[in-house]
């Protein structure tokens, strides 16, 4: 599967300024593409706009040639988001949680590193490291054909960003899942990525 | 010459009294040991990772915990303890917070009262224009209301509200969440300006390589506890560190290879005895779940039973 | 003695409170005949122990009056509120899922039924449907959803935009479950909690149009009418007649005010609050 962004524009509202202006990306299921960015663009409005979150004003999301909205129930392109606190609800354990998802592998949740203790947890008794993990098993469904990682390990502390990491380029490495990833950090996007863009020296 | 110690929290403890669904009641220990000098002049960063409690020392040395929280161990603020009718005197003057959000601006007052707090008088107004002229804010923006400004410019008016009452102390924390790098440099460079001019700068941070870029010196949070306190120029190679959290950091950077080790940092709820990082430790043994000191070492500290030369 | 909790005693607060408001109801209930009996044997009575609220001019125990009038109050304050309550319910659902225009309209009759005094729009309600049980029940419900609706269409609003709800459409959850599984347990104990806060207002207005002539009929034990026929005597050194029955009625609004914000505390999961 191909996954691709075409020409897309988007800013919120007429009077506020152009966040995404024409851009263009293609994303392989065999690839893993770091994104480095310069100040102003909308990186994490991109991968809203790539993940199906958002409509751009201008321009298309493709997967296989389709327009993504074209794929109902669960999405094929999964995205990881900064704030695991703010993508899982409050009120449900953390089993619940991941039941939401897709059928999960076993293996998934224990490459985690994730407890079955916490599993009958709320998500304000785990910590913001424990807390993403859930959320990218949940993105790793059974249906899952493309990955976008939308600064997941910023907040996190250096070892479990490591650890995080090497587990889900292994994960999308052994799947054939695509990988988009997004990080202000040039030397962790080298680590994890096959291909770099840096749209600081393409504009 | 040594410098004057401003800030010198010792076994700073933070807890609070919780109910759980139904009638359950704890006591969490957010912060359990927690140690903190700040000189003259200098910038200290406390590093530890998000959700990990350390947003309550800033809280903690200006007051503002909320009522079921508990405070232990001492701060002393110019030699003498900071007691709660200190801090109410002291912060907003001497010690000032750099919040981490534009929320903390009231959205219905113009950014040049706001940030003179109402003085009128033209010293006031004065020295305002003269912080506004160095940080390349033009003097229009007074009028402006917080809304107004773009991201860039209100980091940098909240700068500014820092300068404003000739600070001892600044607090600033997790200042730059979502600013892009080169807005960070600029940011940590003011801080830095403020350092120079010999005030205390004390910095609250996720973020480990920018804390290596413009601090002093290092304190590094984990699970409630400081386990190290570090000059920046230990964190170049790491057989100059002294706790073995520290150098599992130091190993897990992607330019200094992007091991990790097994286990993760654990919530207060579970907490093990004696040393926090002991169950993810190569060295741990019978005696790291006991009280753990906090000794001097090669002019930094460290919380840890291993004497210097035995982490090889 | 065995210590309490700050969780467990507000738990015990509201259950005392719930249960003295089922004692008024069902005792108020029981003696409704006893309330309208006249002996003027025994008419004019101040407080004593066989009588504890006295008995007025015509012989009637003010005690077993004031029950009645009470029990009253409080059914048409459940049946009001809870009319008013779906009708928040709907409304604020309404106002914030089926768009603009909708929301709008609904937003605007909010604001017009704020801007008039209640009590005007209610004596108008009431004086309308005929006065009387079912007048003072459809003005008590017409007038007093508006707060509520305001609060769960800007919940609904919030809901809608949480990023936790937009992640779970993209896992392929449907409107239906999202609603079911992430909305309804998050809107529910507020909308109880409104509910039982609805309830104090409900009885005051009630008791003030029935004071006021414009609610029950004057045959009927009602706080409001017990309320106004003692004024007349009030002048003539019968004070029991009127302050017993105001203080019970203080006392039942105290009452529901306090189950309501015990039962709030009760609800927030993991709140620090006593």
């Amino acid at each position: 599967m191909i996954l691709e962004a075409k020409h897309i524009s988007f800013r919120y509202g007429a009077d506020s300024r152009q966040i995404l202006d024409d851009f263009s990306l293609r994303l392989t299921q065999e690839e893993r593409v770091g994104l480095i960015a310069p100040s102003g663009f909308g990186k994490t409005t991109f991968c809203k706009i790539l993940a199906g979150y958002e409509r751009p004003d201008q321009g298309e999301v493709l997967l296989n040639d389709q327009p993504l909205s074209a794929y109902k129930g669960y999405c094929p392109v999964q995205m990881i988001w900064q704030h695991p606190e703010q993508v899982v609800n409050p009120r449900l354990r953390m089993r619940e949680v991941l039941a939401e998802g897709d059928r999960l592998e076993q293996s998934v949740i224990e490459g985690l590193g994730i407890e079955p203790d916490w599993l009958n947890r709320y998500p304000a008794e785990l910590s913001g490291g424990e807390l993403q993990r859930f959320c990218i098993a949940r993105a790793l469904g059974e249906r899952t054909q493309f990955i976008l990682a939308d600064e997941i390990s910023t907040m996190l502390d250096l070892i479990t960003q490591s650890q995080i990491w090497s587990f889900l380029v292994e994960e999308v490495q052994k799947r054939g899942i695509g990988l988009l990833a997004v990080s202000h950090s040039t030397p962790l996007l080298w680590q994890v990525c096959t291909r770099v863009e840096d749209l600081g020296k393409k504009m | 010459m040594e410098k004057k110690i401003i800030l010198e929290i010792e076994n700073l403890s933070v807890s609070f009294q919780q109910y759980d669904r139904g009638f359950g009641r704890t006591d969490l220990d957010v912060i359990r040991d927690l140690n903190v000098t700040v000189h003259e002049g200098e910038m200290v960063a406390v590093v530890g990772s998000s959700g990990s409690g350390k947003s309550l020392l800033a809280h903690a040395i200006l007051g503002i915990l909320p009522y079921n929280g508990a405070l232990g161990g001492t701060i002393l603020y110019e030699g003498e303890e900071l007691t709660q009718k200190r801090k109410e005197e002291l912060r907003g003057n001497e010690i000032v917070l750099v919040p981490q959000s534009i929320a903390f601006l009231d959205p219905l007052m113009k950014i040049g009262p706001q940030i003179r707090k109402g003085k009128q008088d033209p010293a006031s107004r004065e020295k305002l224009n003269q912080i506004f002229e160095g940080y390349h804010l033009k003097q229009e923006v007074q009028n402006l209301y917080p809304f107004e400004l773009s991201g860039g410019m209100n980091r940098r008016v909240l700068v500014s509200t820092a300068m404003m009452g000739n600070p001892r102390l600044v607090i600033a924390d997790e200042p730059t969440p979502g600013l892009h790098m080169s807005m960070v440099r600029r940011v940590m460079s003011h801080f830095r300006e403020l350092a120079d001019g010999g005030a205390g700068v004390l910095l609250i941070t996720h973020d480990l390589e920018q804390a290596l870029e413009v601090a002093d010196r290092v304190v590094v949070f984990y699970a409630g506890t400081t386990v190290e306190d570090a000059d920046v120029k230990d964190f170049a190679r790491e057989e100059t560190l002294r706790h073995p959290y520290s150098r599992a950091l130091w190993r897990a950077l992607p330019q200094n290879g992007f091991q990790f080790i097994g286990g993760t940092q654990p919530y207060v709820k579970d907490l093990p005895e004696g040393c926090p990082f002991g169950p993810r430790c190569d060295h741990f043994c019978e005696k790291c779940k006991g009280e753990i000191p906090y000794r001097e070492i090669r002019g930094g500290r460290v919380r840890c039973i291993l004497e210097d030369g035995e982490l090889e | 003695m065995r210590r309490f909790n700050g969780r467990q005693r507000t738990a015990l607060l509201f259950g005392l409170a719930v249960l003295f408001l089922i004692l008024i109801t069902l005792l108020g209930q029981l003696y409704a005949e006893e309330a309208m009996a006249t002996d003027f044997s025994r008419k004019d009575r101040a407080p004593c122990l066989a009588y504890l609220f006295g008995t007025d001019w015509m012989g009637r125990d003010m005690f077993v009056r004031t029950l009645t009038g009470l029990s009253m109050s409080i059914r048409i304050g459940l049946l009001a509120a809870g009319v008013s309550a779906l009708l928040a319910l709907l409304l604020g659902i309404v106002s914030a899922t089926m768009g603009r225009a909708v929301d709008a309209v609904v937003t605007w009759v909010i604001d017009l039924v704020m801007g008039i005094p209640h009590i005007l729009l209610l004596i108008l309600i009431s004086y309308a449907c005929g006065k009387g049980f079912r007048g003072v029940v459809i003005g008590v419900s017409l007038t007093h959803w508006t707060s509520l609706a305001r609060l769960i269409r800007g919940e609904v609003l919030q809901l809608k935009e949480a990023e936790y709800i937009k992640v779970a459409g993209k896992l392929g959850l449907s409107p239906w479950q999202i609603a079911s599984k992430h909305m309804v347990p998050h809107l529910f104990p507020q909308f109880l909690v409104g509910l039982i806060l609805l309830f104090p207002h409900a009885i005051l207005h009630e008791a003030s149009i029935t004071f006021l002539g414009f609610g029950l009929s004057p045959e009927q034990p009602a706080i409001g009418v017990i309320l106004s026929e003692s004024m007349q005597y009030l002048a003539m050194g019968k004070w029991w007649l009127a302050l017993f029955p105001g203080l019970l009625l203080v006392l039942t609004v105290v009452l529901f005010d306090v189950a309501g914000e015990s039962l709030r505390k009760l609800l927030s999961p993991g709140s620090a609050q006593v």
